[in-house]
């Protein structure tokens, strides 16, 4: 199980300094950014994934697996990303979509995303219209998406603030199980008080506030 | 590959306007050793200028290019001011767009049966109001002063200008500026334009100013609705370029400069009239007026808007009507009988020009949406739009008057022995198809959510897979919507078809404008409705299309 290293990551829009981050992630562990909305945290998961927008700047390595991952292409890094919203490829039917992620090595595919379904609690779901899903089962599948992918680390934006606070705890639960069993370092970016310390409890780590020394 | 698409796209949108403009200047000036001109002179200039009637004609070109400028643009701004946000807005809206895919000869034949001396108009008023039983002797048509022309080319740059509006208003705050504006006590008009309208023009000079370059220089519209004795002045320099007398070539060459010199008159004037509309809309803002009383000015705006789109769709309707008339005497509304007999004796001769229509509209719009998501997908990699800059680029073949520099153009294919050959037909129609592609398909494009992308790339898809699997599926109705827009552009090229084809590639358009003069009403309904026909069948496969695709995909916003 491999390690997510923040080698002295500094962001800054302009002049002006958005974070500055230099931590390790363990397998199975959550980093949580805390912060308001608008101060840049979610530039530190784009940084991470590889597309930060042009106008930042940034420095700093990302590194796992003995390899700086801001030197691959954002396709070649194998970071898996939810965002608030799930994102669910709209042309595509729900299978389709776990399709899509899983890699093309991976043999009797069909099956394997039936499985996937069934163990986020959506048996028979496979041809249905992602529209047509409601919010709660839109995140599993997105979570199931990513995860067929085979990343190596996990990358969160908010991804629980639009669900409301019923569902919320459940898709909560069922992403940092899911991250604690196989064992990935996540990196989640939240304003949420709640979300951090759920992530705390669930699977341990560091909270950095951006609002505290900011 | 995709590195190159901008360059690429740039070496269409501006080689052949460079060169078909160096094309134009130097046999203006006498230089053309292929025809016996071997030294530099301005006699040609003398000569254009001396032939009868030559001031009627640049006046003529100025004046109603200018005219047909300010008037659709006053309608579009009084509508939009008065209406935009409300649910008629919207309803007019839906009305509107299908017109810009109507081809302006089309339209301009329309135009002639509605308002024709034997048109629909005096029939319905005939004889129980005007008390005739013949078509009176009236000049309604082809009028000396332009009118038919301007009314002709109004009717179908309000939908245009209407279109580029609508696409620059979402970028701009105006339905909160009009709620603050209306809560000071604002009228709705002056609300909108002192808050929003300056923002809105900003993004659709560039159009306006193609609007201007396109009216002052038509040449097929002019040939169906313009004055005859003296014609305006692209008309008359298309005439010469026609002529057997190969040395008029000298003589259309030096037009086609003064024709570009009345054009960049006609913008400069407008750029003055700019400035004293800013001066005037910036003093009545600092004085307070409210201006609440503006219900007739909002009227008018709707109306005449709404006015412009009946008389195209009248008119269309006219064009289907004649086509299958039989027997149909003056004043009756309708036609005595109804039968094919036009369209039996027409298709045989159809079918060809039917055929270089459909083929090179096809692949020029072919080309020009392969180029158009090349250089997309391109700004979408590198995070690099070509800014403002870009934007004037796409718009330069548009800006330039056609008759500036297809005739050079012409002269230029000529050397290379490429004149008359079916690639270059299809590379001139590129040039035009090519700027409405782009600026159909850009904003959509542009708008879609970068997060699938991202997701992708997270999920191991690599950025070609993702074109395809991801952006290109879900952008599918837009692109088709854009190539329907390419392929009308297509459809209506009259001068560059009638140029670069060198009368050996005619298409409905041409077939439809060379109708123009002989006055048989059938065979005109037949050839305009099929040129309207074509680009609206273009929409309609892009609407269904994605619908039949995606009918199980509510997201996809196609489901009935």
């Amino acid at each position: 199980m491999s390690t997510l290293h923040l080698d002295h990551v500094t962001i800054a829009l302009g002049e002006r300094q958005l974070l500055a981050v230099d931590t390790v992630v363990q397998p199975g562990e959550t980093l949580t950014i805390m912060g308001p909305s608008g101060v840049g945290k979610s530039s530190l998961l784009a940084y991470i994934g590889g597309f930060l927008d042009n106008a930042f700047t940034a420095s700093g390595a990302v590194r796992m697996d003995g390899e700086d991952l801001t030197q691959l292409p954002s396709h070649a890094r194998r970071t898996g990303i939810l965002f608030q919203d799930p994102l669910l490829f709209p042309h595509m039917s729900v299978a389709e979509n776990l399709l899509f992620a899983m890699p093309r090595a991976i043999k009797e595919r069909a099956a394997k995303a039936e499985e996937a379904l069934a163990q986020a609690g959506l048996d028979g779901f496979s041809s249905r219209d992602p529209a047509t899903l409601s919010g709660g089962q839109k995140a599993r599948v997105a979570l199931m998406r990513v995860l067929l992918a085979q990343p190596r680390c996990l990358l969160l934006d908010e991804p629980f603030s639009k669900l409301d606070t019923e569902r919320r705890a459940n898709v909560r639960g069922f992403v940092f199980g899911e991250a604690q069993r196989l064992n990935l370092p996540v990196v989640m970016v939240t304003h949420d008080a709640e979300d951090a310390h759920a992530a705390m409890n669930a699977t341990g780590g560091e909270i950095i506030d951006l609002a505290a020394n900011g | 590959m995709l590195r190159l698409a901008p360059a690429l796209a740039l070496v269409v949108l501006l080689g052949p306007v460079a060169c078909g403009l160096i094309a134009t200047l130097l046999p203006a000036f006498g230089y053309l050793p292929a025809l016996g001109g071997d030294h530099f002179t301005t006699s040609h200039f003398h000569e254009v200028l001396h032939v009868g009637g030559m001031e009627r004609s640049l006046w003529l070109s100025y004046f109603t290019g200018l005219a047909t400028t300010l008037i659709a643009f006053v309608i579009v701004w009084l509508f939009v001011a008065g209406w935009n946000g409300t649910a008629m807005f919207a309803r007019m809206q839906h009305l509107i767009s299908p017109l810009l895919s109507v081809p302006h000869a089309a339209a301009a034949f329309g135009l002639v049966f509605l308002i024709a001396p034997s048109g629909m108009l005096l029939r319905l008023l005939s004889p129980w109001a005007t008390g005739f039983d013949r078509p009176p002797d009236w000049l309604l048509l082809q009028d000396p002063n332009g009118i038919a022309l301007i009314a002709g080319l109004v009717m179908k740059e309000i939908p245009f200008l209407l279109l580029v509006t609508l696409a620059a208003l979402p970028q701009t705050p105006a339905a909160q500026a009009a709620r603050v504006a209306n809560s000071m006590g604002y009228g709705r008009i002056a609300g909108f334009t002192f808050t929003t309208w300056p923002l809105v023009y900003r993004q659709i000079r560039l159009a306006v100013f193609a609007v201007i370059a396109f009216a002052t220089s038509t040449v097929d519209v002019a040939l169906v609705l313009g004055p005859a004795t003296p014609p305006t002045l692209a008309v008359k320099l298309t005439q010469w370029m026609s002529d057997p007398d190969i040395a008029m070539r000298f003589a259309a060459c030096a037009g086609a400069v003064l024709q570009l010199g009345v054009t960049v008159a006609a913008i400069l004037t407008w750029v003055v009239g700019e400035k004293i509309a800013a001066a005037v809309v910036k003093m009545l803002r600092n004085s307070g007026h409210r201006f609440v009383r503006d219900a007739a000015l909002r009227t008018a705006g709707a109306a005449l808007t709404g006015m412009a789109a009946l008389t195209v769709f009248a008119g269309l309707a006219l064009l289907a009507l004649w086509s299958v008339a039989g027997f149909w005497s003056f004043p009756d509304a309708l036609p005595g009988s109804f039968n094919l007999r036009t369209w039996e004796r027409t298709l045989p001769q159809l079918a060809g020009p039917l055929g270089t229509t459909l083929a090179t509209g096809l692949i020029a719009t072919a080309i020009a949406v392969v180029l158009t998501l090349a250089c997309l997908e391109r700004e979408a990699r590198t995070g690099r739009t070509g800014g403002n800059r870009a934007l004037l680029f796409i718009y330069i073949p548009l800006l330039i008057p056609q008759v500036a520099f297809v005739f050079g153009l012409q002269l230029f294919f000529l050397g290379l022995g490429w004149d008359a050959s079916f690639p270059a037909l299809v590379f001139v129609h590129l040039i035009f198809v090519l700027p409405y592609v782009f600026l159909a398909l850009s904003d959509p494009w542009r708008a879609f959510d970068k997060r699938f992308v991202w997701v992708a790339a997270g999920l191991g898809q690599s950025p070609v897979r993702t074109f395809w699997r991801v952006r290109f599926p879900m952008l599918l109705k837009p692109v088709l919507v854009a190539a329907a827009v390419g392929l009308a552009v297509s459809i209506g090229q009259y001068l560059p078809t009638l140029l670069i084809g060198a009368g050996r590639w005619p298409t409905v358009t041409t077939e439809a404008v060379a109708l123009a003069s002989g006055g048989n009403r059938r065979v005109i309904g037949v050839m305009a409705f099929m040129q309207m026909v074509l680009p609206f069948v273009g929409f309609a496969l892009a609407a269904a299309i994605p619908a039949l695709l995606f009918r199980n995909r509510r997201d996809m916003g196609v489901a009935a």
